[in-house]
């Protein structure tokens, strides 16, 4: 990129041409407020004008995040028609805005709140009238109150860029606009997969995940015994809400903090992430051998279900009938585990900590029951955590390293920790799968051509003694309908799939940590290209450390088969550890 | 988009395909559905969707951007009362305000023998002769509230003759 | 098929003589011309030209008369229109019943219709004929030309008023030559901004592209306003030739009309007039014999007055929601579908041929230092004459008002003239010999926006007029950004506050400081534009705010809340008919019989009335007044 000269504030720089003013100055060590734009024009409406500054060559004031730079261009942020404007759109938004910031959820690392403290807003400078609210609590995984929405437009860019899909849309006009799924209707009664990108861009309190915090509270307050356990994309992340750099897996501490908060046992769900592979490896084999539906498709990504089950009715026996690591690990607990600690599953309150708001509708599916009874009781997310840590006092830097309770489902492997990133499990499979086909150990146990940590498909053909095994993976939905409709078409050449459905899997879940450069003042400026493979790279390094990296290598996992499963896909885990899918309408 | 007759389907499929080598016809298919169809309600929403691979929330934006696109059937007779400048310093207001007073209903509702549909509508050029009341594309000129009385029964009495206005 | 430069030479030599023959009578008949506009549609001009038609057959004259139908004479409020060529009288206000007469006593017996000509307001004489009537006289008429002589539905007509004559020279100039040619005319876009548009072509021009579009912006949406509407009504093939001009100048190859649905006549004309020009060959592959090649195609709005801006337009014609884009990228480098684009006004592409055909240096004869050519206005409201007018730029507004529209009826007093629509302003009697041009409206305080010129009288309450533009807006506003979608929204709130009685000193702050944000913050030009109602109307009626905030007085007594009907009781007569008139029965009879009368006169009770206004036009003793 060629380099242009710009001044701002009268001091010169250099920046590379085709920046916005937005960009060049933050490269320039200055922070204009902006609240609709996003990550590199992601979403660029140009529409909340808090970003207005003054530009020689335009008229009047200039939003910063559209407005492009150009040679010899002087800035002003500062000059005092700039300073007012912008204070006067944080206002009038503030005018239409729900203003209960102390019991706002958002509250933290809400971007309007932090707009209106960097422009002095004043207190009902235009007071008047609020458009009419509108609050979806209906739906599992995530909560919509219009009457915190600023209509930045970032969650309707999200959802149509990761998902082509476009749950969300303006409707109306005017001082009625709303962003909202078709027909202002409930995310629970609309095609949405409650996958939480949405909630991860919004600047405010409008999307957020439906917190089930209360629900363990109550638990806990009426004497279950608590178990929890963690995803291992949530150690990669929960730093970020304490000070720590992007990318610090805190695995230790978040294990001393869950101690604190009264769970009487802290499980890895790792565990469940093993036995998994154990299942789907051993489905995969059964499929290519007996001709069965092939390609199979992971299951563990419920935001990749939940779209399965709207759009593609007819492939879904294409998808593994294995159950997602947490919900096998929570049959597990309310089985085998209840058994061995002469409990009543009745009295165990599953409680699981993941990267997923995905999972709060996954953990109430009719076909998870058990006898009535939920593999997993509430799910809460990395950042439901972090709160949960925070109001209850506990310093979490000082916190010690801990580790994971150890007793029945202790152990894992480093092939279940990789899960938590898009390749991670088709990695894993493969590791599981190589040594079920050959009946050795691959020398070299990373594959890195299933590696990565973005959206879009990466394909790769392994060869296990001269049997090639096709695979492929995506991540976001729009890049799975690719593979999808191939399989519709009957052109598909693959023998397994990996869909997750998030853009670069669970490190970047919708239920992680915001990531907001105006909040992590410690991190570069480029943070939001390089967050999630920071965050990957904490996994992998993990995986690295383990003694033990296939699934089948676990020792719990070995006798856990030998005492109680028999083997995998048989009878008994069938019954526990499997599931089925259905069909759904998405407008009903 | 079961809840769709299969006539209902197959015509608005065919407005669909009449636009098929358009780059961006999403305006041209609301709008014909608009006028031959006579409402967009969501489940043909979702159908124009599945035919144009645009999102049904989309296409939902799009129609309640639009005044002319109705998400509910209108009347058999629109009244459109022009409230634009010209018409409203010439009396519009109160000329609308009697089309409601004798209909029972206000703007943007539609009685409930389903006959008509009240619009306030904004210039539709006529303002030479304000103010104007278009009902079902007829202009009436310079419309005086006494006036407004005689030009509803005529549209009554012929529904009831059975005539064709 | 006309496919060279001498075919349309010919064809158009051919068509000429036709016209003429027919204003002229060279051709031994008698010619009925009718109005066939909306507004005169709307009076039943088809019906009168059935009529026409019907009783010559039956008079065995259908050989010696021709009945035809021509666009919008412009004065439509004196509608529907007659005229008889080659006499050119002229007949008004003609209902289906004066058929008979017309033809008995002007076709058969030479003898004009008196009562059926037009009454100067002012002198109270007869005028006969069209170009001796106020309204026309200081009129020019360029991007009306042929408004109101030709047949907008026959191409021919066209072709014999010059159609295609501008067309014709542009093929035979380098495309650098007629943006050149255009760049001298000195026109200016006359759909709002003002911006010339040569220099707009220029840009597109600059701009490497494998594809361009010219879009032409019939949306008008600025009520009050119908120019447009009637010229596509009145001779879509300018409006069509202007846009193959400017396509052949930037280079494109389509191009689209985007016009209002609530247009139909319009929009038939204009597809009938595509279709026209496409069977002649002056649309579609090597126009003219040259290799240059141009479609046109149709788009219909669906009711939003946003889409009047250019960006909001290209959304629509995309087939999205109406919501304005930032800007840059401008649409001259990236417009519809990315490709670089113009748009146009009607009107403007309207003049374009004009300035082909007669060249530039005529266009720029009339006109100010800095707007070229003539305008078209709709002059509305408190006036005498309603209708359209096209004058020269620079015009004053006393010519308009008074020379041109008749003055104000009822002998009420001139308060203000709103020009620029729901994004201009209001000018005071002050300013009445201000000439009209796109930059002088500016430095007063209003703007030219699309021609609208409302005047208002004393009856007029400023309050409620900036209201009134204020809650268009708010509907209107597309809703996107902040300033305009919250900041009408408030000041709305502030002027509903106001005309009820509820307002405070410190509303008017708070209105000037809103006024001040929406316009530097908004995104696009309507909200940029959107406070100027409130501005002006603050400027120069402060004292009317005032009233109503302190004295709880609207002094035109049009704000409901703070007047009352009040009946004088020494001048009612005790008939009792506004009591059988009022809606919620608030009028009574008191026992009060006033000196010199025989029964008690009535009284209302103001708690129960609505202020609907009923009595006071039912009493024929004016005892009632609004106070
Ligand atoms: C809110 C708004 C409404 C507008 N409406 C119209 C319109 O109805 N017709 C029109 O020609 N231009 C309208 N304009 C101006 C157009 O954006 C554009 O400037 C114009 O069409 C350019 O053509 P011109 O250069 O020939 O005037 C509007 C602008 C705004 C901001
Ligand atoms: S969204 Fe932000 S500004 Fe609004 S209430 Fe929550 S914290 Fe406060
Ligand atoms: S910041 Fe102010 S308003 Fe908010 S809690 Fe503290 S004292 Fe109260
Ligand atoms: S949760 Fe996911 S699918 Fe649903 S609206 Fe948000 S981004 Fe779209
Ligand atoms: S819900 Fe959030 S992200 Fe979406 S438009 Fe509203 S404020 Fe923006
Ligand atoms: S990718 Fe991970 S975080 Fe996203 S929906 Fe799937 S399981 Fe949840
Ligand atoms: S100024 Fe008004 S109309 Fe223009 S973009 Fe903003 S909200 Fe929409
Ligand atoms: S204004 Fe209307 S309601 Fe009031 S007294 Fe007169 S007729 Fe009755
Ligand atoms: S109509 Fe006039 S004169 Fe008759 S009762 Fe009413 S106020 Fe009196
Ligand atoms: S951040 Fe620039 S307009 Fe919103
Ligand atoms: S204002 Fe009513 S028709 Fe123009
Ligand atoms: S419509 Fe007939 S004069 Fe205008």
């Amino acid at each position: 990129m060629a380099k242009i000269n710009i001044k701002i504030e009268g001091i010169p720089y250099e920046v590379e041409e085709g920046l916005t003013i937005l960009e060049a100055a933050k490269k320039c060590g200055y922070e204009i407020p902006s609240l609709c734009t996003f990550n590199h024009g992601e979403c660029n409406l140009g529409s909340c004008r808090v970003c207005l500054v003054e530009a020689t060559g335009a008229r009047g004031l200039v939003a910063s995040c559209v407005y492009p730079v150009s040679e010899g261009m002087e800035v002003r942020i500062s000059s005092p028609a700039a300073v007012e404007a912008r204070r006067e759109s944080v206002e009038l938004l503030l005018s239409n805005h729900n203003k209960n910031c102390q019991q706002c959820e958002k509250n933290e690392y809400c971007e309007l709140l932090h707009a209106a403290k960097l422009t002095g807003a004043r207190d009902d400078a235009f007071a008047g009238t609020h458009s009419k609210t509108y609050v979806d609590r209906l739906a599992p995984g995530l909560v919509r109150d219009t009457s915190k929405c600023i209509l930045c437009g970032r969650c309707v860019a999200r959802c149509q860029n990761a998902h082509g899909m476009g749950i969300l849309g303006f409707e109306n006009r005017g001082f009625n606009t709303i962003v909202a799924p078709a027909e202002n209707r409930s995310f629970a009664d609309s095609p949405c997969i409650q996958c939480g990108q949405c909630v991860n861009v919004c600047p405010t309190g409008a999307l957020m995940e439906h917190s089930e915090i209360q629900l363990v509270d109550d638990a806990m307050k009426s004497g279950k015994v608590m178990v929890v356990q963690a995803a291992p994309a949530v150690r990669a992340a929960l730093g970020e809400e304490f000070g720590y750099p992007v990318g610090t897996p805190v695995t230790g501490k978040m294990i001393a903090a869950l101690r604190r908060l009264g769970f009487n046992k802290v499980y890895d769900v790792n565990f469940g992430a093993d036995l998994t592979i154990m299942e789907e490896g051993t489905e995969l084999l059964g499929r290519i051998k007996n001709g069965g539906t092939l390609p199979m498709i992971t299951s563990c990504s419920p935001g990749w279900v939940n779209y399965a089950e709207y759009n593609y009715g007819d492939l879904l026996p294409h998808l593994s009938t294995c159950k997602s690591p947490h919900e096998m690990q929570g049959a597990i607990i309310k089985s085998w585990w209840a058994k061995q600690k002469n409990l009543d599953p009745k009295d165990i309150f599953v409680v699981s900590v993941m990267p997923c708001v995905a999972k709060k509708f996954e953990k109430q599916r009719e076909q998870l029951l058990f006898n009535g009874v939920p593999d997993v009781d509430a799910v809460i997310t990395t950042r439901e955590l972090a709160r949960m840590i925070k109001r209850s006092g506990i310093i979490f830097n000082r916190l010690p390293d801990e580790e994971w309770d150890q007793d029945i489902m202790g152990d894992y492997s480093g092939a279940g920790v990789i899960f938590g990133v898009t390749g991670g499990v088709m990695e894993a499979a493969l590791r599981t799968v190589y040594f079920k086909m050959t009946g050795r150990e691959k020398d070299e146990i990373i594959f890195s051509e299933v590696r990565g940590h973005d959206a879009g498909i990466r394909e790769a053909s392994i060869d296990i003694d001269g049997t090639v095994v096709n695979v492929a993976i995506a991540s976001g939905m729009k890049s799975a309908k690719v593979l999808l409709d191939e399989i519709r078409a009957g052109k598909s050449k693959y023998h397994f799939i990996e869909i997750m459905g998030c853009p670069g899997g669970c490190i970047n879940g919708g239920g992680q940590p915001y990531v907001r450069s105006c909040f992590l003042p410690d991190e570069d400026d480029d943070i939001i290209d390089t967050y999630k493979e920071k965050r990957a790279q904490a996994l992998y390094s993990e995986d690295e450390r383990q003694t033990i990296r296939q699934s089948h290598n676990n020792p719990q996992i070995i006798e856990l088969y030998e005492k109680y499963l028999t083997e995998p896909n048989s009878h008994k885990a069938h019954k526990l550890l499997h599931t089925s899918y259905a069909a759904r309408e998405g407008f009903n | 988009m079961g809840k769709l007759t299969a006539a209902a389907t197959a015509q608005i499929t065919a407005i669909c395909n009449r636009y098929k080598d358009e780059e961006t016809p999403l305006m041209m298919i609301l709008s014909d559905i608009q006028n031959e169809y006579g409402y967009i309600p969501l489940e043909v929403q979702e159908l124009v969707s599945a035919k144009t691979g645009i999102s049904v929330a989309e296409i939902y934006g799009v129609v309640t951007f639009y005044s002319f696109f109705s998400l509910t059937p209108k009347g058999k007779y629109v009244i459109g009362c022009c409230l634009g400048t010209a018409c409203y310093v010439k009396g519009a207001q109160q000329v609308i305000d009697k089309f409601s007073e004798l209909l029972g209903i206000g703007p943007g509702q539609t009685t409930e023998d389903g006959l008509f549909t009240i619009d306030a509508l904004r210039c539709i050029g006529a303002c030479g002769i304000a103010p104007a009341v278009s009902i079902n594309g007829k202009v009436y000129p310079k419309v005086t509230v006494s006036q407004v009385h005689d030009i509803v029964a005529s549209y009554q009495d012929a529904e009831h003759s059975g005539e064709v206005i | 098929m006309i496919s060279t430069r001498e075919e349309l030479t010919q064809s158009i030599e051919s068509c000429t003589k036709a016209l003429d023959a027919k204003f002229s009578g060279n051709d031994g008949k008698r010619h009925v011309v009718l109005c066939g506009g909306t507004g005169c549609l709307s009076n039943n001009s088809m019906e009168i030209k059935e009529r026409f038609e019907e009783k010559l057959a039956e008079l065995g004259l259908s050989n010696e008369v021709t009945v035809n139908i021509v666009g919008c004479f412009g004065f439509c409020s004196q509608g529907p229109f007659v005229k008889i060529y080659p006499e050119d009288t002229l007949y008004r206000l003609v209902k289906i019943e004066d058929v008979e007469e017309i033809i008995e006593t002007d076709i058969v017996n030479h003898t004009v219709v008196y009562r059926l000509l037009y009454k100067d307001t002012a002198t109270g004489q007869r005028v006969t004929k069209q170009e001796d009537i106020n309204f026309y006289k200081k009129q020019r008429r360029v991007a009306l030309h042929g408004c109101g002589e030709i047949n907008p539905e026959d191409i021919n007509e066209a072709l014999g008023a010059g159609a295609f004559q501008g067309l014709s020279r542009a093929l035979s100039m380098s495309r650098q030559e007629v943006i050149d040619e255009v760049l001298k005319s000195g026109i200016r876009g006359r759909g709002g901004a003002g911006f010339p548009s040569g220099r707009k072509w220029q840009f597109a021009y600059n701009v490497e592209s494998d594809e361009k579009y010219v879009v032409c912006n019939g949306d008008e949406g600025d009520p009050g306003a119908f120019m447009d509407r009637s010229i596509l009504e009145g001779n879509p093939l300018a409006v069509i030739e202007g846009m193959v001009i400017a396509g052949y100048a930037i280079g494109a190859k389509n191009g689209y009309f985007y016009v209002r649905a609530e247009y139909p006549i319009a929009v038939q004309r204009l597809r009938l007039a595509i279709r026209q020009a496409r069977a002649e060959g002056l649309l579609g592959e090597n126009i003219l014999g040259t290799d240059f090649s141009f479609n046109c195609h149709l788009r219909l709005g669906a009711g939003a007055f946003v889409c009047g801006e250019e960006t909001a337009l290209l959304n629509s014609i995309e087939g999205k929601r109406g919501m304005p884009r930032p800007r840059p990228p401008f649409p001259a480098v990236k417009g519809l579908w990315g490709k670089p684009t113009i748009i146009n006004n009607v009107e403007t592409l309207a003049c374009i041929p004009y300035i082909l055909r007669e060249g530039a240096d005529k266009f720029a004869q009339v006109g100010t230092e800095n707007s070229k050519g003539t305008k078209v206005f709709a002059l509305g409201g408190k006036v005498n004459n309603v209708g359209l007018v096209e004058v020269p730029m620079g015009t004053t507004l006393r010519e308009l008002i008074y020379d041109i529209g008749g003055g104000i009826p009822g002998g009420k007093k001139f308060k203000a003239i709103q020009t620029g629509g729901p994004s201009g302003g209001c000018l005071t009697e002050e300013f009445l010999d201000e000439p009209i041009d796109f930059d002088n409206l500016v430095a007063k305080g209003s703007m030219m926006g699309s021609g609208g010129a409302i005047v208002m009288d004393e009856d007029n309450c400023m309050v409620d007029v900036a209201k009134f533009y204020m809650e268009f807006i708010c509907d209107e506003s597309c809703g996107k950004c902040s300033p305009c979608r919250i900041g009408t929204k408030r000041m709305l709130e502030i002027l509903t506050r106001i005309t009820e009685g509820r307002g405070t000193m410190k509303d008017l702050d708070q209105l000037e400081e809103l006024a001040k944000t929406v316009k530097t913050n908004s995104l696009c030009a309507l909200g940029q534009t959107a406070a100027n109602p409130v501005t002006s109307t603050l400027k120069h009626f402060r004292d009317e705010y005032i009233a109503h905030i302190r004295d709880k007085k609207c002094p035109a007594h049009v704000c409901k809340n703070l007047m009352e009907y009040v009946i004088n009781k020494e001048k009612c007569v005790g008939c009792g008919l506004c009591a059988k008139g009022c809606p919620v029965n608030a009028i009574h009879k008191t026992d009060y019989v006033p000196e010199g009368h025989k029964l008690p006169s009535y009284t209302i009770d103001t708690s129960k009335c609505i202020k609907c206004g009923a009595c006071i036009s039912t009493c024929r003793m004016r005892a009632i007044s609004k106070q």
